[in-house]
């Protein structure tokens, strides 16, 4: 593996809710014990079902919201120690891009105001023709530079938003499902436009998704998550997954070829809810070789191995 | 016997704009058709169509007709499509949210169903209800009878509605996108209880979805929509094995899998096009790369195809 661009050491968040008049506040983990890097040029995918933690991990590395535990290391730097000046200028060269292009743009601006905005952020004058070259960049014309974004296309809004996470040159971008809400065809073109823009521009990127198929289509290494904690890292696209809940999520994803049917055998049980985790391993529930030590006892992830599993009873 | 439900060359209106254009679709008794195509393309206009709903937005039918078991809805008085709907046609949505009312315990939502479409007693429709949830992998059935909606998971709550629509014991389950906002392992038990339905109770299912990977895994039959025409349609094997329509081809090469060479998946080109803006000739010529001139100036002739047909001037004639 090339040398890490991005260290996340045993980060944790802790989240308070509820607390209303009559309820108690609860608290759960959100991000539990997570450790990992990201090297350079190089695309790390993260998977995970919806609420397992993925936008909470993706905002905490970019410490856009603080850490309970643990830290993120950024080229050599310790952006989790960082003052608030100094954290600024480091964002230069951290960006994201968010899950939801609708409501990720503000709808009262224009396409050149949504572009110019990360250089009035860090004080700098935005060079002449920039806008239009970032649209050129992401393969829109410079004629929408007026419009707003609601006179645009999911797909075009996602390509804004790609747009402005590059105004600054960055060398780490974070994609939190940059695709989910947009149709495949359109979903296929922003991969597509994602890798061009890494090749050309040597960027690192933090590819979130809930799609399988997707992440083994476009990244490097994949992480995948189960309520908040780091179950399997995959050393590449190619390896077998060896923890239950990977496979799980492997046989999920259909084929489009009715030749390759699958047998589906849903998982029995429910997700546990986050605010009570049994005391064993989280998927316990939901597994179908759960045992009575699983039941017990959490597995832990051996973070040294260059196939990490936590699982007592791998594949 | 006739086609259980049959679009017969479709065009629907809103107003003066044109939003289909002569579909024509047939879903026969046990089976699953497919309804696939990107966003914009006319599939929920199509479901609403099925149903007799299009007054509700506005909507009308300007040639063609609908056939439920051989009648003509149009024909029917509006009592008479109500009773059908909920009754022998059940209607899944995307949003399970849109489809429960927040303020009503679950089981009284699926109750009501069996209550007005079969007349059961209060005891007999709580029975039935139970049962169903029972039969889609629901654990705890009482307990989540009792339950309020915003209690309940997302897959849980489209579970309840695959109840609801199950609980007048329809013929045909229309069902839109109903796994488009659920995560894949749930999408996986939905889909495996939908396939389920159809083999073990002899229900039909028009299955509305964007995705060709749910279509391979379980329909009979598929019909691909785009800018409100049919591009083409038939027996699934032959379609994805050698798909004759260029967007049918794209929509498969746009899915991606492990395994794929990197740089493979590049997309469709463009996007949909609206009402106001549909291309003259073949509606999806700007963004084909068979385009001719042929294909810019009139519309495509539809070819019979094996046991399906294509709608184009240039169909890929592969084994
Ligand atoms: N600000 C917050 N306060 C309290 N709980 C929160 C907060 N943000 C997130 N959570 C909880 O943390 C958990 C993880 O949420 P997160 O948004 O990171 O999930 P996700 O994996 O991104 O899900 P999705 O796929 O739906 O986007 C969820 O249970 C969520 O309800
Ligand atoms: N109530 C409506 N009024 C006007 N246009 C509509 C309405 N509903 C749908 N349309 C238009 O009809 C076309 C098809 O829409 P729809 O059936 O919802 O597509 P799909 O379900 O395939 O995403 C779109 O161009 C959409 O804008
Ligand atoms: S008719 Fe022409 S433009 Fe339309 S799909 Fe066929 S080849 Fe492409
Ligand atoms: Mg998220
Ligand atoms: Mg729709």
């Amino acid at each position: 593996m090339t040398a890490p661009l991005i260290r996340i050491e045993a980060l944790g968040k802790r989240f308070q809710s509820g607390g209303g008049l009559f309820a108690r506040p609860r608290a759960m983990m959100a991000v539990r014990d997570v450790t990992l890097s990201v090297g350079k040029g190089e695309v790390l995918g993260v998977v995970g079902e919806s609420g397992c933690g993925k936008s909470t991990l993706a905002r905490l590395v970019l410490r856009l919201i603080e850490p309970t535990s643990g830290r993120v290391t950024f080229d050599g730097t310790e952006i989790t120690a960082l003052s608030p000046p100094a954290l600024r200028r480091m964002r230069r060269r951290m960006a994201m891009v968010f899950q939801d292009p609708y409501s990720s743009l503000d709808p009262r601006y224009t396409l050149a105001d949504v572009l110019a905005e990360p250089f009035r952020v860090q004080n700098e004058p935005l060079p002449a023709n920039r806008v239009e070259a970032m649209l050129a960049a992401v393969g829109l014309p410079a004629a929408l530079a007026g419009n707003h974004p609601h006179q645009l296309s999911g797909g075009q809004r996602q390509r804004v938003g790609i747009a402005r996470a590059l105004a600054l040159r960055p060398d780490f971008v974070v994609l939190d499902e940059p695709t989910a809400s947009l149709d495949v065809s359109i979903q296929a073109q922003i991969i597509a436009l994602l890798a061009d823009l890494r090749d050309r521009l040597g960027l690192s990127y933090l590819f979130i998704s809930h799609d399988l198929g997707l992440v083994r289509y476009f990244c490097d290494r994949i992480v995948v998550m189960y309520l908040g904690a780091v179950v399997e890292v995959l050393p590449d696209t190619a390896t077998a997954p060896r923890h239950p809940y990977t496979q799980a999520l492997m046989e999920s994803n259909f084929a489009p070829d009715p030749a390759r049917r699958r047998a589906i055998e849903p998982l029995s049980g429910e997700i546990p809810s986050p605010f009570a985790l049994p005391p064993g391993c989280a998927f316990a529930a939901r597994c179908p070789r759960a045992s009575d030590l699983c039941r017990r006892q959490p597995p832990a992830l051996d973070g040294d191995a260059t196939h990490p599993v936590a699982c007592f009873h791998p594949l | 016997m006739s086609a259980l439900l049959e679009l017969q060359s479709l065009s629907v209106a809103i107003g003066k704009v044109a939003l289909l254009d002569g579909i024509a679709l047939t879903v026969e008794r046990g089976q699953i058709l497919g309804l696939v195509g990107e966003s914009g393309s006319g599939k929920s206009l199509t479901a609403m169509a099925a149903m007799g709903l299009l007054p509700l937005i506005g909507g009308r039918v300007t040639a063609g007709a609908v056939r439920f078991d051989g009648q003509d809805m149009a024909a029917m008085t509006e009592v008479q499509r109500r009773r059908l709907r909920g009754g022998r046609i059940g209607f899944v949505t995307q949003n399970p949210m849109t489809a429960l009312d927040p303020v009503q315990r679950i089981g009284a939502q699926v109750d009501v169903v069996s209550r007005l479409h079969l007349g059961l007693s209060r005891d007999e429709a709580r029975a039935r209800t139970l049962d169903l949830l029972t039969q889609l992998r629901i654990p705890e059935a009482e307990t989540v009878a009792e339950a309020w909606p915003h209690q309940l998971s997302g897959g849980m709550k489209q579970r309840i509605v695959i109840a609801m629509a199950l609980a007048g014991d329809p013929d045909l389950i229309i069902a839109d996108e109903p796994t488009t906002a659920l995560d894949v392992t749930v999408q996986a038990q939905i889909i495996h209880i939908l396939g389920h339905l159809v083999r073990d109770r002899g229900v039909s299912l028009l299955l509305i979805t964007h995705d060709m990977s749910v279509v391979a895994q379980v329909c009979d039959r598929v019909a691909v929509l785009y800018a409100g025409r049919v591009a083409e349609e038939g027996p699934v094997g032959p379609i994805f094995a050698a798909p004759a329509h260029p967007y049918t081809a794209a929509l498969i090469g746009c899915i991606p899998q492990a395994g794929m060479a990197k740089g493979s998946l590049t997309g469709i080109p463009g996007a949909v096009p609206s009402a106001m803006t549909f291309p003259e000739g073949c509606r999806f010529h700007p963004r084909c790369p068979r385009a001719s001139q042929a294909c810019r100036a009139s519309p495509p002739p539809i070819l019979s195809r094996g046991e399906g047909r294509v709608a184009c001037h240039h169909p890929e004639v592969s084994a």
